[in-house]
């Protein structure tokens, strides 16, 4: 990982220097191994204080979205995943693909510190990444980890190491041992009774607190105003008042993404409640591909999604009665 | 100094619960938050909680009126006031801090009536933190993690949790069940309290620049270039906010209902865009001025107003859960000049 890391800050820094770009959005470090944040770096500031490690999970495409005014040049960092989003951004006309470099980087799945943290280990100071398995450092003693098991959700369910879009490629990549098989999940969901689903919707969500993370990282997600935010809109809400407020805002919004969702994983990660947002998500876009054949948002860009696209051979409306409701 | 074998703990919870609410840490698929115990609730004081203590006297969302029409006349009724006592009960010392500055917001000057009922009837039952972790930093603003204050102090070793009434309430509270707990001596937990003395002179966090922060430093800090770079790294969501024991900021709405209009309040957040919305729009219009408000008033205003105290205890809540890792401890040490 530190080969990288300086692979890519030396092409980074020539990058700045030739003109090819103004910026670089990349990560810098934090107070520990962990909190790395994404950032800005300019051709005045320098590259000081630039990280690449097994802790840059976040996907930065969406960083682009704010700058799509800007006359800079950026050049940005994405992961195999990440690169879905960025083909989906431009599609929708979200960012200025002109004005931006993208440096594909290889990627061999990145860490979950909150799953660190739930194997016990707290007061971590280091975590050495040994591919297959990771040291911890901590005040209250050293322990090793297999390094699967504390992988990003998103990583367990790795689309594959393929970069989708990209200027230029840094560094190999492997589609990280696949620990769930992507509709596992949903599946299991789709098993239960329709009371069982609701209790168990109904449970996860009385977590939420509506601090709106999930849809603020969320790369499909670029409404200037969001419907819960327009005073006017009737459903705008700071706050779940009551528990259908609770679902209202996650149904929503998943419709909203529906057939945009790249399936890229940051909803589920970035929830402090650890709420399974994936679920929601990938059960439209199972069925999606159940009812319109394959398809996965972000493969390419400015593809047409099948909810906007009708064909004669579109599924009937009744297939809602036909499963029941599954 | 009382205790109470950790597996007689339910025996507790049942008996105040017979009398009383109870809310404590409860775990839910994986999460642990303050709620309301019932028999059987898996109760975790092992884990800090993801959303503070501060729900108990200010919660994220509560009535204040309705306003039902009778013929010509509109009946304003209010909303009611807590009038029945209830236990918070496993706080950590910092959440018990926060609960002193919101009283400085909400007690002093002008009185919230909610909250002051709330704060009348609660009783604070306390719980020492013996394995504080990195992203804790409350040693910072003279927080004692080993004394963590409230109406009783508790503390859990040896196969125990230890009782001590810290004030009348407390003390009161205790004679409630008296015949549960057995008499005990403090050397348990003076063993306990220097272990945790010692963990807490390891965190890593714990040497931040307050001096370049408090309620003189507005024109130092308002116009500082590192604002932007800052700014730019927060995707403006407000987990900080509401994970915060100390943000205290909230908004009035007003709801048509089928038979009038329910007025109620919610939480707001300096990270969203209709922050202090009024009628001519809003005062701070770009990300990096919301940005600032959240440390400004954290660091600089909140101590000008309030005998210097700033309004962050460290709980390292923010330093968790953001979902890009920018925090409070970033922001001071980039400005502090440490970094
Ligand atoms: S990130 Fe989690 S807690 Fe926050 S609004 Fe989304 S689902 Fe709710
Ligand atoms: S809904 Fe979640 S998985 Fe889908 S694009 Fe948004 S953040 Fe990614
Ligand atoms: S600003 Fe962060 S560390 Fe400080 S009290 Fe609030 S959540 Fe805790
Ligand atoms: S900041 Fe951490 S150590 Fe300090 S009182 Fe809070 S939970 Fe305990
Ligand atoms: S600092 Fe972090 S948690 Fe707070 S609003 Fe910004 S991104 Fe969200």
């Amino acid at each position: 990982m530190q080969g990288l890391e300086l692979k890519l800050k030396e092409r980074l820094q020539k990058l700045l220097d030739d003109g090819t770009v103004d910026c670089v959005i990349g990560w810098t470090k934090g107070e520990f191994i962990y909190d790395v944040t994404p950032a800005i770096f300019t051709k005045e500031s320098g590259l000081d204080g630039f990280v690449y490690n097994s802790f840059c999970g976040a996907n930065l495409s969406k960083y682009l979205v704010s700058q799509i005014t800007s006359d800079k040049k950026f050049a940005v960092i994405l992961k195999p995943c990440d690169t879905y989003s960025m083909n989906q951004l431009i599609t929708e006309h979200r960012v200025n693909r002109e004005n931006i470099y993208i440096i594909g980087v290889g990627c061999s799945g990145h860490i979950d510190i909150d799953k660190v943290k739930a194997q016990g280990v707290s007061g971590i100071t280091n975590v050495i990444d040994n591919d297959n398995n990771i040291i911890i450092n901590s005040i209250y003693g050293d322990s090793k980890i297999e390094k699967a098991s504390v992988l990003l959700s998103k990583c367990q369910s790795c689309k594959g190491s393929e970069l989708k879009i990209s200027d230029e490629i840094i560094g190999e990549g492997i589609k990280t041992p696949t620990c769930d098989e992507r509709f596992d999940g949903v599946k299991k969901l789709e098993a239960m009774t329709a009371e069982e689903r609701f209790a168990f919707w109904k449970s996860e969500l009385s977590k939420c607190i509506r601090c709106n993370a999930c849809r603020n990282i969320c790369p499909a997600c670029t409404c200037r105003t969001c419907v819960f935010d327009n005073a006017r809109s009737n459903v705008a809400a700071k706050a779940n008042a009551t528990e259908f407020e609770e679902k209202m805002f996650h149904i929503i919004r998943a419709f909203h993404v529906a057939g945009r969702c790249t399936d890229c994983g940051e909803c589920s990660r970035v929830c402090p409640q650890s709420i399974p947002l994936h679920l929601l998500n990938r059960k439209f876009i199972k069925d999606i591909n159940e009812f319109y054949g394959d398809y996965q948002a972000g493969e390419e860009s400015n593809q047409r999604n099948p909810l906007v696209n009708f064909t004669e051979s579109d599924i009937e409306a009744t297939v809602i009665s036909d499963k029941e409701g599954k | 100094m009382k205790k109470l074998a950790l597996s007689n703990l339910n025996s507790l919870y049942n008996a105040i619960n017979d009398k009383m609410k109870l809310y404590l840490p409860i775990e839910n698929n994986g999460a642990v938050n303050f709620g309301e115990y019932s028999d059987g609730a898996n109760v975790n004081l092992n884990k800090m909680t993801i959303k503070s203590a501060k729900d108990a006297f200010f919660p994220q969302c509560e009535d204040l009126s309705n306003f039902k029409k009778e013929g010509k006349h509109i009946i304003v009724e209010q909303g009611e006031l807590v009038s029945e006592n209830f236990v918070i009960f496993g706080v950590r010392a910092c959440d018990v801090r926060a609960f002193h500055i919101l009283d400085t917001v909400f007690l002093e000057g002008y009185l919230d009536t909610f909250y002051e009922a709330r704060r009348k009837h609660g009783i604070v039952i306390s719980l020492s933190c013996n394995k504080p972790e990195e992203s804790c930093f409350c040693s910072n603003f003279g927080i004692d993690p080993a004394e963590p204050k409230g109406d009783v102090e508790s503390y859990i070793t040896d196969g125990y949790m230890y009782f001590n009434p810290v004030t009348q309430k407390g003390a009161e509270f205790m004679a409630q069940f008296d015949s549960l707990f057995e008499n005990s001596d403090d050397k348990a937990v003076k063993e306990l309290q220097v272990k945790i003395g010692d963990i807490v002179g390891k965190l890593p966090l714990s040497n931040l620049p307050l001096n370049e922060f408090g309620g003189d430093k507005l024109d130092a800090l308002f116009n500082r270039p590192e604002w932007q770079g800052l700014s730019e790294s927060c995707i403006g969501c407000g987990t900080c906010t509401y994970v915060c024991p100390t943000c205290q900021c909230y908004d009035v709405k007003d709801y048509k209902t089928n038979t009038g209009v329910k007025r109620f309040r919610c939480w707001d957040s300096c990270m969203r865009k209709d922050f202090t919305m009024m009628a001519h729009g809003t005062n701070r219009p770009s990300h990096l001025q919301r940005f600032r408000q959240r440390f400004m008033h954290k660091l600089v205003y909140h101590p000008a107003n309030h005998n210097g105290e700033f309004s962050c205890v460290g709980c390292g809540r923010c330093v968790a859960k953001c979902p890009v890792s920018m925090n409070i401890v970033k922001v001071m040490k980039t400005l502090g000049g440490n970094k």
